[in-house]
């Protein structure tokens, strides 16, 4: 027993335990992620093959620009300087000496392989967290030659998502309306290009007037608005296909229709009687369904992402404000109460946010605010913009911005924006012609 | 000659008398103290304890409740009996324990239970001196009560804590350094339970010998995508940094670091 004792005084004595140190850190940088993106190594002969079809030198380079210029745009990203590496591609392909990439700062690097099997283009490429010294990611990828702007966007994708968490929007589309000519004899035709505003097609030919283009969330189906003998009529337009057909004829004042969630449906407001309300109309038999009924004016659905809520707009307090209601139009609830007017509301993809146009003291401004109308954030302001769009993962939004093209304020033009939902990402989206009403498309490949 | 010496003497009596009368100790009338203030005196340490101070007092009050429920639920002479004499507590049952208070103390969102895991730091940590006391002893109540002192987070134990920690200048150092070393994915929802919480085994010079994720078992779960994003950068954070600004003296102290990163507050914006 008093050995026991002993042994027990003997353990407990040296024991001098620390209680362990716990830091708290809340803050770190939010400058973007240092990243390198070496150019994909491509042999000879795949070379001399690619020439022949895509007329480019080296394919692997061209690809390694694309997922450059759009991890860039992020805004998430700083993409190094090629002319820093140290590694040529067809080494770092195999293996990256991390050592090399450590000293340039660097904290993921891409690489990857580009080859010509079967008249086809095989892309392999693979991402690297350079501090850890490990592979995150690899993946491959074969299709046409011609689609090798698509396959830059795939990549990017998934580095983005890898990185971020976060899905990416790289590998999509933006349907707009192309504007020429001054401002009373407008031509406007339907266009469309990839995110990065290559690939550009015009899809209607400018005889007739075409407004509010909107993507289907399921698929790359277009609805639109455009005016035949004077008449408003919505259109249905196959991306893929090319193929086109009438909706319906609405009378009067016909608004923005938009696709519900699951692209069964499509939302609008028509005046009927010269009342506006909101109406939806359903695709397979055609039946139209009257969501709101009140004297005031209701413009702009927009379908909460689960197909539950509907947020809109109206003057039914005297003043343009937002509301969201229930999808079969019952408790409608105001949630816009600061100063100006507010319109163009659109539900983001995620559900949490409504992006909106407000005006104020004669500025326009692009903001968002949360689905019960707390948190208002207004990321950017100028003489005339409207129209935001969501990236399919709710992170940016394009609108159209009008300015001045002299100083004297004669003129205008009308160009497409995109915004992060910092506030501080704004980028032009270049287009050819003047461009105004954007819609953001689903990624076209997941 | 007489009639000055009756004078003098009658007056000296006349003084002794009002000298007498004006005595403190002779009026009969009660003392007016002042209440008397008992002064603690605190010397006070390199570190507050904000952190602590608005809801610790609820906290404990509550730990000690359910404690007095559990000894007095716990330990029935039945089962002491059917006990083996020489018992030991599951490993199960120390991790459970230790996943309490890890709860109550700085992860108050619960973490999903299914994905938490205990590193092998923590169950290097479960060591115990009162198991050592339950093994010799063979007695099933007394590992019960005395697992219960040492599981209670008690005022004591924050002292301890505090008193064994790093300096507030030797904290903002090393977090004004990890600061500038930390990349915070801008893609990641602010209104999520992402705290990440990484422990590391330190050298002298503030080297790296060992880092874990202490929730590492929810970084390959499917739905903990952005978990993992940040588990990523934080540990990118800390390679970039180091070695890390560790104070020239204690070493014993802070060998072992649990650094905790929480980015809710700067995504909120």
């Amino acid at each position: 027993m008093l050995f026991r004792y002993l042994l027990l005084l003997i353990l407990l004595l040296p024991i001098k335990a620390f209680a362990l140190i716990e830091v708290d850190i809340t803050r770190g940088n939010l400058s973007p992620l240092p990243i390198a993106i070496s150019p994909l190594s491509i042999d000879e002969e795949s070379k001399k093959n690619f020439k022949k079809i895509l007329k480019k030198n080296n394919i692997g380079s061209e690809i390694s620009i694309v997922v450059e210029n759009n991890l860039k745009q992020s805004g998430l990203f700083n993409p190094l300087n090629k002319d820093a590496f140290l590694q040529k591609p067809d080494i770092a392909n195999l293996k990256p000496r991390f050592e090399d990439w450590n000293l340039i700062k660097a904290q993921a690097l891409v690489t990857g392989k580009v080859t010509f099997v079967d008249e086809k283009l095989r892309v392999e490429f693979r991402l690297w967290d350079v501090l850890a010294g490990k592979e995150m990611m690899a993946l491959a990828f074969t299709t046409v030659p011609s689609n090798w702007r698509r396959v830059g966007h795939i990549i990017t994708d998934k580095v983005y998502e890898r990185l971020t968490g976060e899905k990416g929007y790289f590998d999509t589309r933006i349907i707009y309306v192309a504007e020429e000519g001054p401002k009373v004899r407008r031509i406007k035709k339907l266009a469309i290009m990839d995110q990065d505003g290559f690939n550009n097609k015009f899809l209607t030919l400018g005889n007739e007037l075409v407004l509010t283009p909107r993507f289907s969330p399921t698929n790359q189906m277009v609805t639109y608005l455009s005016y035949f003998k004077n008449l408003p009529r919505v259109y249905l337009l196959d991306i893929e296909t090319g193929m086109q057909e009438v909706v319906g004829d609405f009378p009067g004042m016909t608004f923005a229709p938009r696709f519900s969630p699951d692209g069964k449906k499509i939302i609008m407001s028509f005046a009927q009687d010269g009342n506006s309300d909101i109406y939806t109309m359903d695709l397979e038999n055609r039946i139209v369904e009257r969501i709101t009924n009140h004297p005031s004016i209701d413009t702009s659905p927009s379908f909460s992402p689960d197909g539950k809520y509907i947020c809109f707009n109206s003057d039914r307090s005297g003043y343009q404000q937002i509301y969201v209601m229930d999808s079969n139009g019952k408790n409608v609830k105001r949630i816009s109460f600061g100063n100006g007017l507010y319109g163009t509301p659109v539900w983001s993809p995620r559900g949490d946010l409504i992006a909106f146009t407000k005006l104020h003291r004669g500025k326009f401004y692009i903001g968002v605010m949360r689905t019960d109308g707390t948190g208002e954030r207004l990321l950017t302001e100028n003489f005339y913009q409207e129209a935001p769009s969501w990236s399919p993962n709710g992170r940016v939004l394009i609108f159209y911005r009008e300015t001045k093209t002299n100083s004297k304020g004669e003129g205008f033009s009308a160009k497409l924006w995109s915004i992060d939902l910092t506030g501080y990402n704004e980028k032009l989206v270049e287009t050819k012609t003047d461009a105004s009403d954007p819609s953001w498309s689903s990624l076209l490949s997941n | 000659m007489n009639r000055s010496i009756v004078v003098s003497s009658g007056l000296h009596i006349l003084m002794v008398i009002i000298t007498a009368m004006s005595l403190p100790f002779l009026s009969k009338k009660p003392l007016d103290l002042p209440p008397i203030i008992s002064v603690e005196l605190i010397q006070i340490t390199d570190q507050t304890s904000i952190p602590f101070a608005p809801k610790a007092k609820k906290i404990i009050e509550k730990i000690k409740e359910k404690e007095k429920k559990l000894v007095s639920e716990q330990a029935p002479p039945k089962i002491v009996k059917k006990q083996k004499p020489d018992a030991v507590p599951l490993p199960d049952e120390k991790i459970e324990k230790v996943k309490k208070i890890k709860d109550k103390k700085q992860n108050p969102e619960k973490v999903d239970n299914e994905v938490k895991q205990v590193s092998e730091f923590e169950k290097d940590n479960l060591f115990d001196p009162s198991n050592i006391a339950a093994l010799i002893d063979k007695s099933k109540i007394e590992t019960a009560e005395t697992k219960q002192k040492t599981d209670k987070v008690t005022q004591d134990q924050d002292k301890k804590i505090d008193f064994a920690g790093l300096t507030l200048s030797e904290e903002d150092a090393l977090k004004a350094q990890i600061f500038g070393c930390w990349s915070i994915p801008l893609g990641l929802p602010y209104n999520e339970n992402l705290l990440v919480r990484i422990k590391l085994q330190l050298k002298p010079d503030g080297t790296i010998i060992r880092s874990e994720i202490l929730d590492h078992a929810r970084m390959n779960k499917p739905g903990q995508g952005f978990y993992k994003v940040l588990a990523e950068s934080a540990l990118r954070a800390i390679k970039l940094c180091q070695p890390l600004r560790v104070p020239s003296s204690g070493y014993e102290k802070w060998k072992d670091l649990q650094l905790n990163f929480d980015a809710r507050e700067m995504l909120e914006g």
